[in-house]
């Protein structure tokens, strides 16, 4: 079963290649605008010989990690400390529900006026998106803290710090996890566009470079280079997570929020 | 006379991953119309799977089951089954009134003659006040009301119950088992009755068949020779009751034994006792 | 920590207090502000309805509204439509996984430029570049929700007759809703994202376009209008979302709440 699916699966990836070089070759697509498969790999491996490619790559990379531990980490403190400190969660719920959908990329003309291209605009525009995945899955996790595992931690005379580390904590871990999943790649997406739309250096920027030279087989390139990094992203994050929680009797599914 | 339902010869073997399972060996059994039977065996002994089987849900390796005459290759219009997960058999999107109607809906049945069938069936089921309800909103017992009512008003031939009240408490239980008779006897309907609980099967049947463990046979056919007003109370302590009990639980017991190798069913033991209840490693 | 504040007065004052205080700071720190990125809240609030009303209203607000209507709305027809296929069929779904896992991993902004090449700059590539970069999540939630149909409902369904379209309205949809929801939440804001930057890549209109406007004409009172505009946006779109969810859901929520008050 499990072969069978792979073998599946690597059909459809070749399968996907292969029209991908088939239709600019039959000239259903023009091939100025959609250039073949194979061009598209010349492309690539030119980029991948490039010195500032790497540059390009490293600089995205370092926006995103500032960027995703700043967010986890001012998530995780702050959502402990509302949901700790009694009718903060209530005083917060409607200022979180309102700043929460505020899309990030509206402090674009604010992180330009105030950074310019600079680094930090990339991570005013991150933190900002990346934040709220985390602290949703903080609060959503303390609030499911057994009620009665908590009575009992009171009854047995365990201060506020002990019931965080023994109580609070491993119920909301699973849920923390989710969070830093959601938001690690939340963070790509908004580290990407900062640096396509800004100009901030960085993969986005070379994209925004290509196009503008026209040099579609390397933006393409490009392109495949982010999915690639979004995939290992996202692979890497559900694998931390599988770690992290692999003690834990039950891997709690995400919450729909 | 024809039987309603036949079986004959019935076999699956289940295959996969380089496993190969018998689960039925050979089955051979009918129900005449009007009948209730009972179908019981030991814990793993593939009833489910011979319930799919006759409800055409499986296809079987070998043999075949007849309805009316005519052999059953899928769902035929003519059954209905209550399962017992009354939980995710009623859709929880619909209240009770559309989760009742909505196969009515598939036999393109007029809205009155469905509101007619719909209200009737909740009413024998004791929940005509229930019917703008949400399944989630009722007990399980209710439910499972549900579903039967369902069930009834899809006015099948044949009623199958696959191990129906399992998951409901004692009292709740009783209660359903008299509904189910009572049905039985007003409607004139045909059901046949799975279950491993030995007492239900001989409280509820008219007939009981023991089925042997995996790979299943019939073991023995037993013809329930009670007064057919059954009640709770006088019924169960009956000393026909209690030797009818006895000679089942004796037939299931030497079911178990005479059964070769391991059941059929992964993690599913033959002697409780033989497994240890070590919890988890906490370390996983 | 648990357990909500039952008393409603109470609870309107808490709702309340917190926005009161975080404006009023606002107000009275950036009041006589000189700083000209952080022009004082009076100005701001002064300048909002003379640059959000009339002509800007109806070529720069509806314009994008629309565009995000009509993207999303595709997203949400091909991704749950295609998502259902794929996730009803074993083979399919074996066969699409690798790769739709690697095209939703694909940032969706750098779809802009991609979509810029086949279709300019105009309204078809900005609702393109909002439908493809929406899709995913829809289509992937789909999916999940769709395989992991239940069992029993799903034999209950097959017993009783219940095939084909009736089988995909009243069973298949119905039961992967909340995962298609999911989605659709997920797509809402990448579609609000994708709405403001296509419209600063290249547009003649359109929100994103009018604040980066501001931002290069220094009028930085009339961008932080904008910025305020897109923060009530993105919050009106979202309790509107929610509205619905609540609506078709219904009994989602119901059966959750029942769920865990017996657990």
């Amino acid at each position: 079963m499990r072969g069978e699916g792979a073998l599946l699966g690597a059909a459809g990836l070749a399968g996907l290649l292969a029209l991908c070089e088939a239709v600019p070759r039959l000239g259903l697509v023009e091939d100025e605008y959609f250039p073949p498969a194979s061009r598209v790999a010349d492309a690539l491996a030119t980029e991948l010989a490039d010195d500032a490619f790497w540059t390009a790559l490293r600089d995205t990379l370092t926006g995103w990690a500032i960027g995703l531990a700043v967010a986890v980490a001012a998530g995780v403190l702050v959502g402990v400390l509302i949901s700790v400190v009694p009718l903060l969660r209530e005083a917060t719920a409607s200022t979180i529900e309102f700043l929460r959908p505020i899309p990030s990329v509206a402090l674009i003309p604010l992180a330009v006026l105030l950074y310019g291209t600079e680094l930090r605009s990339v991570l005013l525009l991150v933190v900002y998106a990346s934040f709220w995945q985390v602290l949703i899955q903080v609060l959503y996790g303390v609030q499911d803290v057994d009620p009665v595992a908590d009575e009992t931690a009171r009854s047995y005379g365990l201060g506020n710090w002990a019931r965080i580390r023994h109580v609070v904590w491993p119920t909301a871990l699973p849920y923390v996890m989710t969070g830093v999943r959601l938001a690690a790649a939340v963070a790509l997406i908004l580290a990407v566009t900062a640096e396509l739309v800004i100009g901030a250096p960085g993969l986005g920027a070379r994209i925004a470079v290509a196009q503008s030279s026209q040099a579609v087989p390397e933006m393409y390139a490009l392109v495949v280079v982010t999915g690639l990094l979004g995939l290992a992203v996202n692979v890497g994050a559900r694998t931390v997570e599988r770690r992290a929680l692999a003690w834990h009797q039950s891997v709690r599914g995400e919450v729909a929020v | 006379m024809q039987a309603l339902l036949d079986v004959s010869g019935l076999r699956k073997v289940y295959e996969g991953s380089g496993r190969r399972v018998e689960a039925l060996r050979d089955l051979t059994f009918s129900v005449d119309a009007g009948e209730l039977v009972c179908l019981v065996g030991p814990s793993g002994c593939g009833k489910t799977t011979l319930l799919k089987c006759v409800g055409g849900l499986l296809a079987p390796t070998g043999g075949e089951v007849r309805l009316g005459g005519r052999p059953v290759t899928a769902p035929p219009p003519g059954m209905a089954v209550v399962f017992q997960e009354y939980g995710r058999s009623l859709f929880p999107w619909m209240r009770v009134r559309e989760n009742v109607e909505l196969p009515l809906r598939q036999k393109r049945l007029d809205a009155g003659r469905r509101r007619e069938l719909v209200a009737d069936a909740l009413e024998s089921v004791g929940l005509a006040d229930a019917a703008g309800a949400y399944p989630w909103q009722l007990s399980g017992g209710m439910q499972q009301r549900v579903a039967i009512a369902r069930a009834l008003a899809y006015e099948p031939e044949v009623l199958l119950m696959d191990e129906p009240f399992a998951a409901v408490d004692a009292q709740t239980r009783a209660d359903l088992e008299d509904l189910v008779r009572g049905l039985w006897q007003q409607r004139g309907i045909t059901i046949l009755f799975v279950t491993h609980d030995i007492d239900e099967a001989v409280y509820l049947g008219e007939r009981v068949l023991v089925l042997s463990s995996s790979p299943t046979v019939v073991q023995e056919e037993l013809r329930v020779d009670l007064p057919s007003g059954r009640d709770q109370l006088h019924t169960r302590v009956s000393p026909r009751f209690a030797e009818l009990r006895t000679h089942v639980y004796e037939q299931v017991q030497a079911a178990k034994r005479g059964a070769p190798g391991v059941p059929w069913q992964r993690g599913v033991p033959l002697h409780k006792d033989t497994v240890s209840d070590t919890p988890p490693s906490p370390t996983g | 920590m648990k357990g909500g504040v039952k008393d409603w007065p109470l609870r309107l004052f808490l709702a309340l207090a917190l926005p009161s205080v975080l404006l009023a700071v606002w107000w009275f720190a950036s009041d006589d502000s000189t700083d000209v990125y952080w022009p004082p809240l009076r100005t701001i609030l002064t300048a909002f309805p003379d640059v959000w009303t009339g002509d800007r209203l109806r070529e720069d607000v509806l314009p994008s509204v629309l565009r995000l209507s009509a993207g999303y709305a595709c997203a949400a027809a091909a991704g749950v439509g295609l998502g259902t296929l794929i996730g009803s069929h074993r083979r399919v779904r074996a066969v699409c996984e690798p790769a739709l896992e690697f095209v939703r991993a694909v940032p969706p902004p750098v779809l802009v430029p991609v979509i810029m090449l086949f279709a300019g700059i105009g309204d078809t590539m900005k609702i393109a570049v909002i439908a493809a970069g929406c899709v995913w999540p829809i289509l992937l939630n789909t999916v999940e929700g769709v395989r992991s149909l239940d069992a029993v409902m799903s034999e209950t369904a097959r017993s009783y007759g219940i095939t084909g379209v009736a089988r995909l309205r009243h069973l298949v949809l119905p039961a992967a809703g909340p995962q298609i929801f999911a989605g659709l939440r997920q797509a809402l804001s990448i579609g609000i994202i994708l709405m403001v930057i296509s419209e600063m890549f290249a547009a003649d209109n359109g929100l994103g376009f009018t604040i980066v406007q501001f931002q290069r004409g220094f009028a930085i009172a009339d961008m932080w209008t904008g910025i305020l505009l897109l923060g009530l946006l993105g919050f009106a779109l979202s309790v509107l979302f929610h509205t619905v969810e609540r609506r078709v859901l219904g009994w989602y929520h119901g059966l959750r709440d029942a769920t865990r008050r017996s657990s």
